[in-house]
């Protein structure tokens, strides 16, 4: 029998423990959980952690910027033990917290409306009057049911005596339910038999409460109704979320651009046209939501949003102007608050808290100052939290002289002593840590009332004897159990409830352009990369065949590259230290293949058009499915591994590069594999596999024109690497039993319509997909491309006939097809310029403010 | 008719011209005069070319009179007319009111928390706005003209000559995205600089100021200078001072260095400049444009006068 983990488990005296009672036992609703865990042996959790790692890799659930150039992309981070909480215990932090929620919006509709609250003094004017994001022009507009809080969350904190408190409000646009989800998903696969048998509460009853919400707060009107997302885009921090929170929900992930407002109505901008919207959940801040009216700087938000809002013709959840209650110095007014508002006692205290804008308050916190920590009254000011007893010396004067010269815009609070929760050790196979938890508790509104989400994402310091919990510095997160006393578990799934016909929907009416757009470029990136990749392993292939010789072949497959402009610095101009095996010559040739798969420069090369792809890829990640963003995170995955080693060691092993080669041409089968087999055949997905086309009908025309002017090609061996460029080597073989020849290579990867490698195929394929777009979409027809098509079907190939391919010195038949593949490589590129202006064109022209004086 | 009533026949035309079509336009007109005790309008009207979508009539959240604009086609130019007739009262203030208005320190305490009665109407024009700061730089600018106990709106007329005579009206040191910490630094600017300037002293004082647009004679009664200011759409300051029966605003032009009277047309009010720019907009499209905006302001003769 080993030891308990009890053993090990520090018992403090100054910090609530979640899981220990004051005297060391085992808290009833832990028993259960705990007895389990004590019992797991330390290769099954390791296995466990190992799950929760890969799920969370794999998911690629990150924090904030996911394709950062520079790589510094962060996994969320996630411990596998719950946060448990009694269903009593739940009860009453749920009652409070709803609480809260009527509360504060009342405060809103008060403060955007008659502002009692501040003629009768219970508020100061300056939290309101100075405070950025009252917004001024939406006084007076009153959402429907007077709801301006459709989605709220309380960061709550529990002190040494056991009390919850409120440390911060989050009313601006909520983050963390997407999280919380997402934390669910997997901490209920670590302990399936625990999450069972304890009857935790399930959580989508309340994303379902959400929808159904503002479909119901929304305008009515002809079309089915339509929900939309609003981001600020994949540069936001919790970008993550959105997406995810989107592909949940079924409501598409819209930027700013992606929506214009015509006569008081909002539409979203759609391949087929403008398509009404009827209520916009927001994740961009509401100062930025409308340019005209608010924040005249901002490039995300919807020209005339607040007119379309005064019309009754949008909802927007959060209400405009809900940012204003997001203010540290707003707690301590919140008592007084509630009993005037709402008749009763606030169920839950707020962290103690002074408002410097009050001279006794500010005289009080000067003279506590070792014992408080000081914050920014409003969350424009961008003021990270001061602990007072970390203050020495000047910089203790220094702030005493800022809260002087400006007192309202700080705010004092006593410092909290977060409780502790076990954490499962990263370091020691079987070890329970405590660290410091903080709840972030959701509560949506719907017109009978509020619910809360019976759980909620669980904060963990990333330290023992934490102050402050964030994400941002290096802190954690779990999911949070909420226990059932009864079997009455709500295990309803958010599954589409039941649809009439009104609500069917079919071939993606409601793809912005933007996204559209976004799934070209990543159809293009794709084959491009594959197609480099495959280019570059051939040279590097003959390059480590050859070892200090020089085979023609070799000379041929570099010459291509050059002509295809994949090198990124010239033969000779690379004069680093010869540290390599080979001789002198081999080195220059090895240098420059290396650097055109991983150069100097991030943008550069073969990994240059990987980070394109991904990022791409991020901005219509809500369109991939769990399987396809898979192996876009493996891709990245790999791309940083080799990146990170060719930066260690500036010449790598040639067999490394080989290797990586190998997994991104592997990783572009499968996503060639799930755009073919995976994706529903919406607009979408025909202009994906038009970019996909497109490029590869470039690629293969400028290849096979460069590859006959060349001389260096007639060397032999250049023939076989054609073919196998081109993936149309074992066709070959298994059609002629002999060498590869002239006539029947371009033959097949040519003017062979049967074979998806060829000039003629791709040449087929689009014109039939393009008159497909024109049927559906309008337009004119495109004929460069059918002309091209009729001119190769129509070139006499037996001119090849009868010629020795080594003998040839560039002659005629060759510099006619060359020329014709040119011209064909041109079509294909002034094909791709018309078809971003006819579709995309309106994407990234960006509204501009203009003022007169 | 009292002779000193004046009157007014305004015209203030505004023309976009854009290198490429603009596709899309929104725009908020801030270009009827507003009606206050001292002020109404005889009759005005907009037009606008091309004509627009959308024209609806409404007032902003502090009262004053909105157009909005919506050009929802392709335009290669947009001009806006804003044409009528103004009646100004004269609403100096007496002239002992200077001395015997309020010590600076009672106003300011007036409007702190805590003080009865609440004064809401003030204390929304007494915090940072888009384009005012309140900042110990403009604090410590205005320190001198606010000695202890002077009244406050001696305080204020010391203010605006000192910003008067340290600063230079210069059309070329500034655009609209200047911020007012270095008109401050620069010392020069236009009449926006200069009310944006006074009010970030002000606020930092604690006081209650707004921001007003507005017009001047363009061509001024015989013998009399030519106000800066007079060919464009002008701005000026306002400053809230207590009296006995509730309070009052008493206006301060900075670049003139005088009290507005019936010489100056009150246009709007707001914090400052983005709440009541005469024009907001945001387009779509359009590349590089030019602006051309002209304002005429004539005195109308009336029988009896």
């Amino acid at each position: 029998m080993p030891q308990s983990l009890l053993a090990n488990y520090p018992r403090k005296t100054d910090r609530f423990d979640e899981m220990l009672a004051e005297d060391g036992s085992v808290r009833p609703s832990w028993k259960p959980f705990f007895a389990h865990l004590d019992v797991v042996t330390p290769e099954q959790m390791r296995h466990r952690l190992d799950f929760v790692r890969r799920s969370i890799l794999e998911n690629g659930v990150t924090y904030n910027v996911y394709a950062d150039p520079k790589g510094a992309d962060r996994p969320w981070e996630l411990d596998p033990l719950p946060l448990i909480l009694s269903s009593a215990e739940w009860q009453e932090l749920a009652g409070a917290v709803m609480q809260r929620a009527r509360l504060l919006n009342a405060v809103l509709q008060d403060l955007y409306g008659p502002q009692d609250l501040l003629r009768d003094g219970s508020l100061p004017p300056a939290l309101v009057f100075g405070h950025n994001n009252f917004l001024w022009p939406c006084q007076g507009v009153r959402p429907p049911g007077d709801t301006y809080l459709h989605l709220y969350a309380a960061d709550l904190a529990r002190s040494p005596d056991g009390r919850w408190w409120v440390i911060a409000d989050r009313t601006q646009g909520p983050s963390g339910a997407g999280y919380a989800l997402e934390n669910r998903t997997i901490v209920a696969r670590v302990f399936p038999e625990q999450f069972r048998d304890l009857h935790v509460q399930h959580l989508a009853f309340f994303f379902r409460e959400l929808q159904d919400s503002l479909a119901c707060w929304a305008p009515r009107g002809e079309d089915p109704p339509l929900t939309v997302l609003l981001t600020p885009g994949p540069y936001n921090e919790t970008y993550f979320e959105h997406a995810y929170l989107a592909r949940y929900l079924g409501f598409p992930l819209v930027e700013g651009q992606d929506l214009t407002v015509r006569s008081d109505c909002v539409y979203l901008r759609t391949l087929s046209g403008l398509r009404r919207v009827h209520a916009i959940l927001r994740r961009l801040d509401d100062d930025y939501c409308d340019p005209l009216e608010l924040r005249g700087d901002s490039a995300l938000g919807v020209p005339g949003l607040l007119q379309a809002v005064r019309a009754g013709n949008v909802l927007v959840a959060n209400a405009l102007g809900s940012g204003l209650i997001e203010s540290a110095a707003l707690p301590g007014f919140l008592p007084g608050i509630c009993k005037r508002m709402l008749g009763e006692p606030l169920a839950m205290p707020s962290v103690a808290t002074w408002w410097c804008g009050e001279q006794a308050a500010l005289e009080f916190t000067i003279e506590h100052l070792d014992q408080l920590v000081i914050k920014g009254s409003y969350p424009s000011q961008r003021f990270d939290p001061i602990f007072g007893n970390e203050l020495a010396g000047g910089r203790r004067q220094e702030m005493i002289d800022r809260l002087r010269a400006r007192p309202q815009a700080y705010v004092a609070q006593e410092l909290v002593n977060f409780s502790e929760a076990p954490t499962w050790s990263t370091k020691h196979g079987r070890q329970l840590v405590p660290r410091g938890v903080g709840l972030r508790v959701f509560v949506a509104a719907t017109p009978t009332g509020h619910v809360v989400m019976p759980g909620g994402l669980t904060r963990v310091s990333a330290a023992s004897n934490a102050r402050v919990i964030s994400m941002q510095r290096g802190g954690s997160s779990k999911d949070t159990w909420v226990l059932t006393t009864d079997a009455a578990v709500n295990t309803f799934s958010l599954l589409k409830p039941s649809v009439g016909k009104a609500d069917l929907v079919r071939g993606g009416r409601n793809l912005s352009s933007r996204v559209v757009e976004n799934l070209y470029w990543f159809g293009r990136y794709a084959e491009r990369c594959d197609k480099t990749s495959r280019l570059l392993r051939v040279a590097l292939s003959r390059l480590v065949d050859a070892g200090a010789d020089t085979l023609p072949a070799l000379i041929s497959a570099i010459d291509l590259c050059r002509v295809l402009q994949l090198l990124v610095t010239a033969e000779g101009e690379t004069n680093g230290s010869p540290k390599g095996k080979g001789g002198a010559s081999g080195l220059p040739r090895e240098t420059l293949i290396l650097s055109a798969i991983c150069g100097a420069d991030a943008n550069d090369g073969l990994a240059g058009d990987l980070r394109r792809l991904l990022w791409v890829a991020t901005q219509v990640r809500e369109r991939f499915s769990l399987d396809n963003w898979h192996a876009i995170n493996r891709l990245q995955h790999q791309l940083q591994q080799y990146c990170a080693a060719v930066r260690e060691n500036a010449n790598p092993e040639l067999g490394e590069a080989l290797a990586f080669l190998d997994q991104v041409l592997l990783a572009s089968s499968s996503l060639a594999g799930f755009a073919m087999d995976n994706m529903t055949r919406d607009d979408g997905w025909r202009f994906l596999i038009i970019g996909r086309r497109i490029e590869r009908l470039v690629f293969l025309a400028n290849a096979v024109s460069g590859f006959l002017r060349l001389e260096s090609t007639r060397a032999p061996g250049s023939l076989e690497w054609l073919l196998e460029l081109t993936d149309s080597i074992i066709t070959y073989r298994s059609r002629y039993m002999i060498q590869p020849q002239v006539l029947p290579t371009l033959d097949l990867i040519v003017f062979d319509e049967g074979n998806p490698h060829s000039v003629a195929f791709q040449l087929q394929i689009l014109v039939r997909y393009l008159d497909n777009l024109t049927r559906l979409l309008g337009g004119p027809r495109d004929d460069a491309l059918p002309q091209a098509l009729s001119r190769l079907q129509g070139f006499d190939l037996a001119r090849f006939e009868g010629q020795s391919f080594r003998e040839c010195r560039i002659c005629d038949p060759c510099i006619a097809l060359a020329s014709l593949l040119g011209e064909i490589s041109i079509a294909a590129a002034t094909l791709s310029d018309r078809l971003a202006m006819r579709y995309f064109s309106h994407v990234g022209d960006v509204s501009r403010q203009t003022f007169t004086s | 008719m009292s002779p000193s009533i004046a009157r007014y026949h305004i015209v203030h035309e505004t023309t976009y011209s854009y290198e490429s079509p603009v596709s899309l336009s929104r725009q908020l007109l801030h270009l009827t005069p507003r009606t206050c005790a001292w002020q109404r309008c005889l009759g005005h009207r907009i037009t606008v070319a091309p004509e627009a979508s959308a024209g609806r009539e409404r007032l902003d959240s502090f009262g004053n009179p909105v157009t909005e604009l919506a050009i929802e086609f392709p335009h290669e130019s947009l001009s806006v007319r804003a044409e009528g007739t103004i009646e100004v009262l004269p609403h100096l203030p007496s002239e002992h009111l200077d001395s015997a208005s309020p010590a600076w320190e009672i106003v300011r305490d007036a409007l702190t928390y805590g003080a009865r009665p609440v004064l809401l109407d003030a204390s929304c024009f007494q915090f940072e706005s888009p384009y005012v700061r309140v900042k110990h730089e403009f604090a410590a600018y205005a320190k001198a003209c606010f000695p202890s106990g002077r009244p406050l709106l001696d305080a204020v007329h010391a203010l605006m000559s000192r910003i008067h005579s340290e600063f230079e009206f210069d059309p070329e040191a500034t655009t609209v995205a200047t911020p007012v910490l270095t008109v401050l630094a620069e010392r020069r600017g236009v009449c926006q600089d200069f009310a944006h300037l006074m009010l970030s002293c002000l606020r930092s004082q604690g006081l209650a100021a707004r921001y007003v647009s507005g017009y001047l004679l363009t061509h001024p009664p015989p013998g009399r200078p030519r106000m800066v200011g007079a060919d464009a759409s002008h701005a000026w300051v306002s400053v809230y001072c207590p009296e006995r029966e509730g309070g009052r605003w008493v206006d301060f032009d900075p670049t003139n260095n005088l009290l507005p009277d019936t010489q100056h047309i009150t246009l709007a009010w707001g914090r400052d400049f983005a709440d009541v720019s005469p024009l907001r907009g945001v387009i779509l499209g359009g590349d590089a444009h030019e602006l051309a905006v002209a304002v005429t302001v004539t005195p109308v003769t009336t029988a009896g006068t």
